[in-house]
């Protein structure tokens, strides 16, 4: 008889009574305590031997209440606090949520604090992918590629040190620009950086790309096709490596994007390992667009004429911009106050997270942990 | 008495041949003993090797570049709470780790460093070997059934379907070095692991070069099936960290743990010494017919002098670049007399006496450390595999090469 729930929980056991000895069927709980869960994920696995059989994400344990908090703070004070969500990407959080205020308030940044906040997102974007490269590997089994990688991101968040202070959790930019000026030296730092990664990343390639093991780890696991990617609301590289050319710094450009020549890396297959080569182009085409930004940075304000108090008119806005991750959306609701009436986030790996039951169905055990690595999650995004 | 002691240093055999017990319990005293040495060394070596793969330190802090660092982790551990689950199976959750760690040392009772640096030299030596280092299994499926837990029962079920199927394809690999054994006049073959070693030396040849490219096939699948035997990566499954926390030792902790790691590194020591014995002469040194004469036997015998010397070398150069700060003074101080011991042991090794005694026993050893360093580059180099592409390799790759080269053997034996 044909399954008539085409998702039924798997929760459900075949019998209650039945210890998980006696039946075929298997219920494993992986986290929240879990080396590969990447931060406080737990997934309810539904096994049969290896065979995965279903999966269910409980999520939730790093909820905050970050949308909640947008409701009683300040737009200028609210900012901080979205850097907090994908804390490997703070700065992406921040530009998107600069930009969405922008719009309500009708105002532009000048264009030199657009190529800095493009330079920024972009050493950000690789920052992201570095991390994302080196706990996939890690999960997958090799040790290395770990330490290659934070050795290299290492010289990213030096830069963003260097430019605001913080290293991590940046709050680079402001509603209207950027506070800070670049500092002496900023652009030789930048190119220098530049020039140093590309060989470092031929490195983690020679590591991964062609090894045998690897390929074999990541091809056809974790498919995942553009229509159900489509159906889902997945986005960014996912959505990418499975043949849909969609990245939103090109389809609703933003900030400086338009002035730069990239271009958008698409896979074929939908498995992981077109993810993986995704991922990697990315990182290249990254590098490509902060030459450009940086060579071409322009002279002028770094601030847009920002009221004191900002009382933007009632009314509601949605802005997305491209994160590492996927499309990171805001939409404000205001009721003309100085606090937004509601904030809503668009999280990626929220929505990416949601494909996990369907990509893993009948895989393995470990495909499981391989795929919650190419959906690059972090938890800190996915509970806000 | 003293009679019964001393006839042993007479003969010119292993005690257990002599039948001489005080000799064999002395020399067992002395393996175990090494080996437990061995495997805290290795410890250390793989933590400071990976590390530098790694671009890190590794343990710098206790003692000089962490040199005790496996005794302070030895202490951590024996000094740990003993927690056993409350719905564990108490009993056998005990006896697990016991019979991992007999099983990997009781191998070594077999091994001869030398021709008769051995405790016994059982008749059907190779056959005890891989009896004994399979009853491993038989632990691990304990340890994960008693755990009474959902990740150490996976852990063991893919450890148990592991180990058993890549001990067809070794097994295999070992018969065709076997079966090299019975090319002589008289057609008999032995399985007795001195008996094997010194075919090697009468046919003039390590296995390893016999029958161009038989025995070197031979020896990669034994190379390869080995590191499945021992739970290593990049067949690490049943402990697969990202995967199932710990595989099948996920619940133990202090002493019960330390003892499944003892019996690992113990079994990764006694594997690789299976290899040295059947395919690289055992402890004969190398290029015993290229560089022969006695002007190259008296420099390979000074071989290990120097080593240590190097070794005592290292030390000293460590010492030089030790920072100039009092905080330092212990550290400086404890290395510099580590260095002098390497240098008195490397000029001990001089000695004539000692020089030829101990002959056989370095290029065993420097054997196995070679293996030893694979296993840890393995580690820091693969990725994992998968269970279902781990099974594939075993049975649809390894077996059947393995089956060819055994044929191939049989027939190029016959032939040739």
């Amino acid at each position: 008889m044909p399954d008539s729930t085409p998702h039924p929980s798997p929760l459900e056991l075949s019998s209650p009574d039945k210890t998980f000895l006696d039946s075929n069927e298997l219920i494993l709980n992986m986290g929240p305590q879990h080396p590969a869960t990447h931060g406080v994920l737990r997934v309810i696995l539904k096994l049969d031997g290896e065979k995965v059989l279903g999966v269910e994400c409980v999520i939730g344990y790093l909820h905050r209440g970050v949308e909640k908090i947008g409701e009683n703070r300040t737009y200028a004070m609210f900012n901080p606090y979205v850097d907090r969500m994908d804390y490997v990407a703070a700065v992406s959080n921040g530009l998107g949520y600069c930009e969405t205020v922008e719009k309500l308030l009708q105002i532009e940044a000048p264009p030199r604090a657009n190529y800095i906040r493009v330079i920024l997102t972009e050493l950000n974007r690789l920052a992201s992918h570095m991390l994302w490269l080196g706990t996939h590997a890690l999960d997958i089994g090799a040790m290395t590629p770990l330490f290659y990688t934070f050795r290299d991101r290492e010289e990213i968040l030096k830069i963003f040190e260097k430019y605001c202070g913080a290293r991590l959790t940046t709050h680079a930019f402001r509603i209207g620009g950027c506070l800070y000026e670049t500092y002496d030296g900023f652009e030789r730092d930048v190119k220098k950086f530049i020039d140093f990664v590309p060989p470092k990343i031929d490195e983690y390639e020679e590591l991964l790309t062609s090894n045998r093991i690897w390929v074999e780890r990541t091809k056809n696991v974790g498919k995942i096709s553009a229509a159900d990617c489509k159906a889902l609301g997945v986005t960014g590289p996912v959505l990418r490596a499975s043949g849909v050319k969609w990245d939103i710094r090109k389809a609703l450009p933003y900030a400086a994007y338009p002035d730069f020549d990239f271009e958008i890396p698409v896979g074929a297959n939908g498995d992981t390992y077109d993810r993986y080569l995704v991922r990697m182009q990315e990182m290249r085409q990254s590098l490509r667009i902060i030459r450009q930004a940086v060579e071409g940075l322009p002279e002028g304000p770094i601030m847009a004429k920002v009221p004191k108090v900002m009382k933007p008119p009632a009314g509601e806005v949605y802005h997305s911009i491209e994160a590492p991750k996927g499309e990171l959306g805001y939409f404000i609701v205001s009721d003309g106050s100085t606090q937004p009436y509601r904030v809503r986030v668009r999280p990626p790996s929220f929505v990416n997270l949601q494909a996990l039951d369907l990509m893993v169905r009948g895989q393995l055990v470990a495909d499981v942990i391989a795929v919650i690595g190419t959906l690059d999650i972090v938890l800190g995004e996915v509970d806000r | 008495m003293l009679d019964y002691v001393t006839s042993y240093l007479s003969s010119n055999t292993t005690p257990g041949q002599a039948g001489n017990l005080v000799w064999a319990l002395i020399y067992i005293l002395i393996v175990f003993g090494g080996v437990s040495v061995a495997v805290m060394a290795m410890n250390w070596l793989e933590r400071k090797a990976l590390a530098h793969f790694q671009i890190r330190l590794g343990p710098m802090r206790v003692g000089p570049h962490g040199l005790l660092q496996p005794i302070a982790d030895a202490i951590k551990l024996l000094t740990k709470e003993d927690i056993i689950p409350e719905r564990a199976d108490r009993l056998v959750f005990w006896i697990a780790p016991l019979i991992i760690l007999c099983a990997s040392f009781a191998v070594y009772v077999v091994i001869p460093f030398g021709p008769t640096h051995a405790i016994t030299d059982l008749n059907i030596g190779i056959l005890f070997m891989l009896g004994v280092s399979s009853l491993s299994v038989l632990g691990v499926v304990m340890a994960g059934w008693a755990s009474n837990s959902h990740y150490p029962l996976i852990g063991s079920l893919r450890s148990s379907a592991q180990m058993i199927s890549y001990e067809v394809a070794m097994g295999l690999a070992v018969v065709s070095a076997i079966l090299m054994t019975s090319l002589n006049p008289s057609g008999t073959g032995t399985l007795s692991m001195i008996g094997i070693v010194e075919a090697q030396q009468r046919q003039q040849i390590w296995y390893l070069f016999k029958f161009f490219p038989l025995g070197f096939i031979a020896f990669a699948i034994f190379a390869i099936a080995m590191v499945a035997e021992t739970n290593r990566a990049p067949f690490d499954l049943p402990e697969a960290e990202s995967e199932l926390t710990a595989g099948f030792h996920t619940e133990y902790s202090g002493l019960r743990w330390s003892l499944f790691m003892l019996g690992e590194y113990a079994a990764m020591i006694a594997v690789s010494s299976i290899a040295v014995t059947l395919w690289l002469g055992g402890w004969l040194r190398p290029f015993p017919n290229a560089l022969t004469g006695a002007t190259w036997d008296l420099a390979f015998s000074l071989f290990p002098g120097f080593l240590f010397l190097i070794l005592a070398a290292v030390a000293w150069v460590g010492v030089i670049r030790m920072p100039k700060h009092p905080y330092f003074r212990v550290q400086t101080l404890g290395l510099a007399g580590f260095g002098v011991v390497l240098g008195l042991i490397g000029l001990v090794l001089f000695v004539p006496p000692v020089r030829d005694r101990i002959q056989d026993i370095f290029w065993f050893t420097a054997k196995v450390a070679f293996f030893m360093y694979m296993y840890i580059w393995y580690r820091a180099t693969f990725p994992r595999y998968r269970f279902d592409q781990l099974m594939r390799v075993g049975w649809k790759v390894l077996l059947p090469i393995s089956l060819a080269v055994l044929i191939g053997t049989a027939v190029a034996g016959v032939v040739l």
